[in-house]
């Protein structure tokens, strides 16, 4: 049976080998599939946003369409994921009357529009967002929660005003142990937990983590959080609070719901617990785990046998930055050393490249980044019960003709 | 109040700038729409029970897009419902829990 999605897919396998490069196939569908079980997604169009992938509406949460990710290690804002947690999100926002207050803890509690925000010494930093739950659908056995495939996650320039300078401008009292971060969203009902997240004092003062305006040159997408968002650059997305409005410096380690509760990962040495079973202790979610990705060809396409075709990705880790990318054409068993692409820092996607040529058959292909700090990614994936932190070696099947 | 306050304030400043050549742009309001929710539960003799206890606080589309193939999907379901009431505070009536979870079990 010939479907609108086959020829999508037929098209797209076109796609990667290069010959109608300059054409999109993403107007032609209304529907994706993504490879797992109960995988189908409309493509839906928000203002400000190219079609995404359609996870849910209410509250909006959109996933960024894997070619995108092949278009250049900077993820643009129209095709930048989104995820929320309550529905009760802020629609009509006036820059010129928001605020964010720095209070508790404190000498000397602010409140600052964005034009003072704007006017402190600005930082930029290329980091990658990532939603703790990228990847979740390809679990086994399957988890509870936002059915993603990879396209949670991101890679922007931020630009802002370091959390320290601001913590500084308050006065910062010495019993200070951590800061906790609300935003303008909320819950519909009360008894619903309000989203608010922690950091230590001494990872909010780094100077790196940044009350952010701007992405990639321009104001923030306000499904990505206008006017202003926490950047905690090699950290997972849940920490990145949108809309932010509120930062209380408190003496204590913040035990509302969503630090002690939600988004914890097993206290193991791999995070890891033997898959379906519940982890005896947790810990709060952190930085990402090491990841890389094929982003040329995609799962089933077709490449020309016997010349020479440039496999290229992307590979990020949790701050210390890539130092290699390994390669395999033949599901593993032997590896080559790609090439690395220009360092945007380390907490940013690394482009990296390798010219192969593949006999005609199938081929299996895998790509392997190590980072910095020694961590490889695992050839069989790590299992938790919320479906958190995947970074297994990922798998690309093509045929060469 | 505080926002004409603001607009005067911006203007002020617009026209204390503009003799040294700054020009400052006021940034606008900004009113979101979102699109219409397109989602809806499949529909069958018991459909008001979910229509009428889930849909307050998210879309039908988080129901449906979570996977099928489980164990127990009486269990799964189960365990999400009880999650919404003790976790997160829905207000779902004890009496409808048993319905609740008929019915997902039955068709997601």
């Amino acid at each position: 049976m010939i479907t609108r999605r086959n020829v999508l897919r037929g098209a797209t396998a076109v796609l990667t080998t290069g010959a109608l490069g300059a054409v999109s196939t993403r107007s032609f569908a209304d529907t994706v599939t993504l490879p797992f079980e109960n995988g189908e997604r409309p493509l839906v169009k928000y203002p400000q946003k190219r079609p995404m992938i359609g996870l849910t509406s209410r509250p909006p949460q959109l996933e960024t369409p894997f070619s995108v990710f092949d278009e250049g290690v900077i993820t643009p804002n129209d095709a930048f994921f989104v995820r929320y947690h309550l529905a009760n999100i802020p629609l009509d926002i006036d820059p010129e009357t928001f605020s964010v207050e720095i209070k508790g803890t404190v000498d000397k509690p602010l409140k600052l529009s964005l034009a003072d925000i704007k006017k402190l010494p600005a930082i930029e930093i290329v980091a990658v967002n990532q939603c703790s739950g990228n990847s979740r659908g390809f679990f086994t056995p399957r988890v509870a929660g936002g059915q993603l495939a990879n396209g949670a996650m991101g890679n922007a320039r931020w630009k802002g005003v370091p959390l320290k300078t601001v913590l500084d401008k308050a006065g910062v009292q010495a019993k200070a142990k951590q800061v906790v971060f609300a935003g303008m969203d909320g819950p519909v009902f009360d008894k619903t937990p309000d989203f608010a997240k922690a950091l230590d004092i001494d990872h909010a003062r780094n100077g790196e983590v940044m009350l952010a305006y701007a992405m990639n040159g321009r104001d923030l997408p306000v499904l990505n959080g206008f006017p202003l968002r926490l950047v905690v650059p090699g950290y997972y997305g849940t920490y990145w609070v949108k809309h932010l409005n509120e930062i209380t410096v408190v003496d204590s380690v913040y035990d509302g719901f969503w630090m002690k509760s939600a988004y914890r990962i097993p206290d193991t040495d791999c995070n890891c617990v033997e898959p379906g079973t519940a982890p005896k202790a947790t810990i709060p979610i952190n930085h990402f785990t090491v990841r890389s990705f094929i982003t040329s060809v995609q799962d089933d396409a077709k490449v020309k046998a016997g010349r020479e075709v440039t496999l290229r990705g992307i590979a990020f880790d949790g701050g210390k930055g890539i130092k290699e990318v390994a390669v395999s054409t033949d599901d593993g068993k032997t590896w080559m050393p790609a090439g690395l692409g220009k360092d945007l820092g380390n907490y940013s996607f690394r482009e990296w490249k390798l010219a192969v040529k593949l006999a005609a058959g199938d081929h299996t292909l895998k790509s392997r980044a190590t980072s910095n700090g020694g961590e490889t990614q695992p050839l069989e994936p790590r299992w938790n019960p919320a479906g958190y932190l995947r970074n297994v070696v990922e798998t690309v099947h093509v045929t060469a003709s | 109040m505080k926002r004409t306050f603001s607009l005067a304030a911006a203007a002020a400043l617009v026209l204390a700038m503009s003799g040294t050549g700054l020009v400052i742009a006021r940034a606008k309001p900004i009113s979101y729409k979102l699109p219409e929710e397109t989602a809806t539960f499949k529909t069958t003799d018991d459909v008001a029970i979910v229509q009428n206890n889930c849909t307050a606080c998210h879309s039908t589309d988080y129901i449906q897009t979570q996977p099928r193939a489980q164990k127990s999907k009486r269990d799964f379901w189960q365990a999400e419902v009880t999650k919404m009431i003790k976790v997160y505070g829905a207000p779902i009536d004890e009496g409808d829990v048993g319905k609740i979870v008929d019915y997902l079990a039955a068709n997601y």
